[in-house]
């Protein structure tokens, strides 16, 4: 097990079909028209000097150290910038050559210090391999000319560190900024001699436009810009690769490692997700994994007011299983259920599956992606016939037009913004549709052709408005609505919209939006080329969460967007695992493959699989299963990595629920919120000690890998099966890949899915199976799943959350770059210097008239309860709006969003709740009160001195 | 202390009698039939069996508040139910 290491080939590669025949110092060899003499050379092994050049970039042509002959041109070009052209002869190595290469690597270390043996990038330095490769023996200059030896470190970054003595002006990390990461934050400052890299205008790192993606510190060659944790601790040793567990780009990384501690994350440029890009919340946060909050002993309490009382692992099972099979003895079968977690591994959530299936006997299993997705599934199942989104990432490559609508790319899914950013940069066209003006409708070099300011709630009416348009203008695709799709769900449904009350006039009452824009970007959406339609949160957390799906299918049909490269409707998930936990028949009313329980052929291959008979009924809900609790006949549950006292709307439900509960099981890295309604606590993994499977928003199903032995023991599946075991369902796994072998065998879109498969080719799309036997990149290509395309009448009905004289403004919530959902792990990282506390947006009109300050405690009361946090006054959010985040459970937004929930799904309306924002002095007593409660319920009971 | 229980149990029905609302309004535009059907459906395919015995409990008592194809829709639930 050494360190993997990637070939850099310099340049990167050309994706043209014909091509071309060269010979290289006497080799010959073909490659793509179009690919660098640097990049011929690689293809077979010769490795040509360079500094300036790396295959993550656009080849630069600066540094003069990767020249070559060419026979029949004067000179001595770049090979970085030198295509390859049809019987060229090159030679890489010479007398004259060596002699240009000495010269060129003696200037750049007259001016750098000498401190090898000592520096951070010893042993990974390209500046030192570049010295050995050209045979530098010593510097004719002498190091006591003009240098830049004394210049100041910049150490404001947490996780990396800029030491500008050390730079050589490669601009490799100002291309970086630009290309890769598209945020434009470095430049190189002065010129010539005085030429230098700067953030911003001369600021730090930390006060500067940069989101600390890390992409500079890796283009680095030096050790000019260094990860703070190679600078601790030194070079890793030995590597694995592995994927974020953070959120469903599913980026993947090599865990770089000395013995079990983590060096650093470098983003894996064959990950099929992010091509060796990522954010700060993969590349740094993971020191969470070894925090001391972390509580690595399985505890138990008889009462929640108890303290928690440490006790082995044995104990807690037994303890455990009698408590469950008491209660069902108690209230019957159906009284126990449990939760699976969009945070662990498919292998994981399928086990909690099978558990509460086969274990306990009922269907009373739920994820929490039914406050996230839920309407996805749904929706798109019903209309296109799967339950997932229709492309890859890297089918943005090609789009014309994207229309985004209830996402914000950059903080929530950043690696794929980059990618978005890239084909905008190259001139496709951007629709935001958001009550907020997110970043992605202006940043530097993008400008969104139309934002679409909408009223928060009113998706499905703008949606319609944009159905009218291209309805009524005739910018259908009518063949191919012919040929692909239900001709009467189409007639049935091209009546509804075109009726005048469905028109952008006579619905900017209700959207807020100019009806005039609405007609230009439904215009250009049906008739831009390739559209895409890429949506998340701010689409499915509405009463009307699967309708908005729906009309979104509906426009992609109509317009002929689904089935080929550069279209189609794309959820970005949130979690890392949304996809493959509901893939794993996280439902209480589907198995594995998003099939109903009561389907008899569907249940009965379970049945005769695990030796037992099933329950052809659906189970609860997670809203159902609190009401059921409050109600007395829901009893028992077990929760696996998942936080539903902080991620569910409606905490006073939420608590009441747990509390009614005899025994509530929490298995988490931390005592998070839900863990104050527990008896029991297990402690959990983190992804780096486990091994397993995620899946991401492309429906890609990628390898985790174990680098470390859990803290606590077991990886999170272990768990399961050993409180399987005392309940009396025997499981006997020895290795994760068996449960996936399982799922492949039981589920015919994952039938050649297995851990064998993803280690030789990296990472599979479900479908993956005879008819896909490497998965399935595009779906929907020739007809859709479902047989024809179904559209859906999607009549808007407004919200029953209004606003009124006490409840004047709309108050929506999203997330935020540097923090994770509930934030239970990035609260534990560095990553709090950018996010300390969740703020309140309010517009200046709105905050004036309430007599709000920028920086000021606000409260914002709803019908559900009052919360104060600080206020952020800003024209991000049009007046009558405001907006949160709920990374903080001191501020529990929560408390004042509703119950209210889709109607196929109960997915909550997180997205509209009417408030009124007034000033404050402080927390409000519900958040004063749940401070105690959290600082009792937490306790744990010190084991007495010997 | 009952009447707690009571209120909470009032609130039960009253969120059953609101979900089963909404799946009737989405259905609103579509004709009667396959409409009622639909609704049906997708109350017994969502909907674990303790919630579906307090809504037909709940229609047998009257069945107020709830729209008129919510309650054919679970009418003709509770037809499947007997027949099954
Ligand atoms: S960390 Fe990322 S955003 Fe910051 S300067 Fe480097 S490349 Fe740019
Ligand atoms: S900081 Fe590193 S990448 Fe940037 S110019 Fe200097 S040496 Fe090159
Ligand atoms: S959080 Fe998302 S975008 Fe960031 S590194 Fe992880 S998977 Fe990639
Ligand atoms: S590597 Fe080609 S000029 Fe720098």
């Amino acid at each position: 097990m050494g360190l993997i290491q990637e070939i850099d080939y310099g340049t990167k590669p050309a994706n043209a079909e014909t091509l071309v025949s060269l010979t290289i110092d006497g080799v010959a060899v073909s490659v793509p028209e179009g690919t660098s003499v640097m990049r011929a050379a690689m293809e077979i092994g010769t490795q040509i000097p360079k500094l300036c050049a790396s295959d993550m970039l656009d080849s630069f042509g600066s540094c003069r150290l990767c020249l070559v002959e060419i026979e029949g041109r004067a000179g001595t070009p770049a090979s970085c910038t030198t295509l390859v052209a049809e019987g060229m002869v090159v030679h890489t190595q010479n007398e004259r050559l060596g002699r240009i290469r000495k010269g060129v690597m003696e200037l750049y270390i007259s001016d750098h210090p000498l401190d090898c043996l000592t520096c951070s990038a010893n042993g990974d330095c390209e500046l030192q391999d570049m010295a050995g490769a050209v045979g530098l023996r010593d510097v004719r200059y002498g190091y006591a000319g003009d240098n830049h030896l004394d210049a100041a470190k910049d150490v404001s970054n947490p996780y990396f560190r800029f030491d500008p003595a050390k730079c050589i002006v490669c601009s490799r990390c100002v291309r970086a900024c630009e290309e890769v990461q598209g945020t434009f934050a470095l430049t190189i400052a002065g010129r010539g001699f005085d030429s230098k890299v700067s953030p911003g205008m001369e600021e730090n790192f930390f006060d500067s436009e940069c989101v600390s993606c890390g992409a500079c510190v890796q283009a680095c060659p030096t050790a000019t810009l260094m990860e703070t944790s190679v600078i601790e601790i030194g070079q890793p040793e030995h590597s694995a690769v592995t994927t974020c567990a953070y959120c469903g780009v599913g980026c993947s990384f090599k865990a770089e490692m000395r013995g079990e501690q983590v060096v650093r994350m470098v983003p894996y440029k064959d990950g099929k997700a992010n091509h060796g890009h990522s954010c700060v919340k993969g590349r740094f946060a993971w020191g969470y994994a070894t925090h001391r909050d972390r509580i690595t002993k399985p505890m138990i309490r008889a009462k929640i007011t108890d303290p928690w009382h440490e006790v082995s692992w044995d104990e807690a099972i037994a303890h455990t299983a009698s408590e469950f099979k008491h209660i069902q003895a108690k209230y019957g079968r159906s009284s126990v259920g449990g939760i699976t977690s969009s945070r662990c591994t498919n292998e994981e959530t399928y086990l909690v599956q099978k558990l509460v299936r086969a274990g306990f006997g009922n269907n009373n299993v739920d994820t929490c992606a039914r406050v996230c997705h839920s309407p996805t599934g749904y929706g798109l199942s019903q209309t296109f016939g799967t339950s997932a989104g229709t492309q890859d990432f890297d089918s943005v490559e090609q789009a014309d037009v994207m229309l985004l609508i209830g996402a914000n790319p950059t903080d929530g899914h950043p690696v794929f913004a980059s990618r978005m950013k890239k084909r905008l940069r190259e001139g496709a066209k951007l629709i935001v549709i958001d009550p907020r003006r997110i970043d992605l409708v202006r940043t530097p070099h993008v400008e969104a052709e139309y934002h679409l300011p909408i009223r928060p709630g009113t998706n499905v009416a703008i949606l319609s408005a944009i159905a009218h348009v291209i309805v009524t203008e005739n910018l259908i695709d009518a063949d191919y609505i012919r040929e692909r799709c239900d001709a009467d769900a189409f007639a049935h449904w091209a009546e509804f919209v075109s009726q005048e009350r469905n028109s952008p006039e006579a619905l900017a009452a209700t959207t807020g939006v100019d009806p005039e824009l609405v007609r230009k970007a439904a215009r250009l959406y049906a008739t831009g080329g390739n559209g895409a339609i890429y949506y998340g949160l701010g689409i499915t957390e509405h009463s009307q969460g699967t309708t908005a799906v729906m009309a979104l299918a509906n426009l992609a049909m109509a317009t002929g967007n689904i089935g080929r490269v550069g279209v189609g409707v794309n959820p970005l998930r949130g979690q890392n695992n949304v996809q493959g936990s509901c893939d794993m028949g996280s439902f209480p009313h589907e198995y594995t493959g998003y099939r109903h329980v009561g389907t008899e052929n569907v249940r009965e291959s379970f049945e005769i699989d695990w030796g037992i008979k099933l329950d052809p009924e659906p189970g609860l809900r997670i809203p159902n299963m609190l009401d059921a609790a409050i109600d007395g006949t829901f009893m028992g549950l077990y929760i696996q990595g998942e936080d539903i006292a902080q991620s569910d709307p409606d905490i006073k439900h939420i608590t009441a629920g747990l509390s009614a509960m005899e025994c509530v099981v929490v298995q988490d890295l931390f005592l998070n919120e839900t863990a104050q309604f527990a008896h029991v606590f297990l402690p959990g993994s983190t992804f780096l000690e486990k091994n397993g499977t995620f899946t991401n928003a492309e429906r890609r199903i990628q390898r985790v890998r174990k680098v470390m032995t859990p803290k606590n023991g077991y990886e999170d599946w272990e768990i399961t099966q050993l409180i399987s075991n005392a309940v009396g369902f025997p499981m006997n796994y020895a290795h994760p890949s068996e449960i996936m072998d399982e799922v492949a065998r039981l589920t015919p879109t994952f039938a050649n899915v297995s851990f064998d498969l993803l280690d030789r080719v990296g990472s599979v799309q479900w479908p993956c199976n005879e008819a896909a036997p490497e998965g399935t990149p595009i779906m929907h290509i020739d007809h859709f799943v479902r047989g024809q395309g179904r559209f859906f009448v999607t009549e808007y009905v407004p919200t029953d959350e209004k606003t009124g004289p006490r409840y004047p403004l709309l108050l929506t919530t999203g997330r935020i770059l540097s923090q994770y959902n509930v934030g239970a792990q990035t609260r534990r990282t560095e990553n709090s210097a950018w996010h300390k506390e969740d703020l309140l947006e309010i517009h200046p009109h709105d905050a004036e008239q309430r007599g709000v300050t920028d920086g000021s405690w606000v409260k914002v009361a709803s019908r559900s309860g009052e919360i104060a946090l600080h206020a952020k006054v800003t024209e991000r959010v049009a007046p009558g709006v405001v907006y949160t985040t709920f990374h903080h459970p001191m501020t529990m937004a929560n408390i004042v969003t509703t119950d209210y929930s889709d109607w196929a799904t109960n997915c909550p309306e997180y997205k509209v709740t009417a408030v009124q924002v007034s000033p404050s002095n402080g927390p409000t007593d519900a958040q004063r009160d749940y401070a105690e409660l959290g600082r009792r319920t937490r306790q744990i009971e010190v084991a007495a001195a010997e | 202390m009952s009447h707690d229980v009571n209120l909470l149990h009032q609130g039960q029905d009253q969120r059953l009698v609101y979900m089963a609302n909404q799946i009737t309004t989405f259905f609103a535009y579509e004709p009667d039939e396959p409409a009622v059907a639909a609704i049906e459906s997708h109350i017994r395919k969502f909907w674990d069996p303790r919630m579906r015995a307090k809504i037909i409990a709940y229609v047998a008592d009257g069945g107020d508040g709830l729209l008129p194809r919510a309650q054919r829709a679970i009418r003709q639930l509770q037809e499947m139910n007997a027949i099954s």
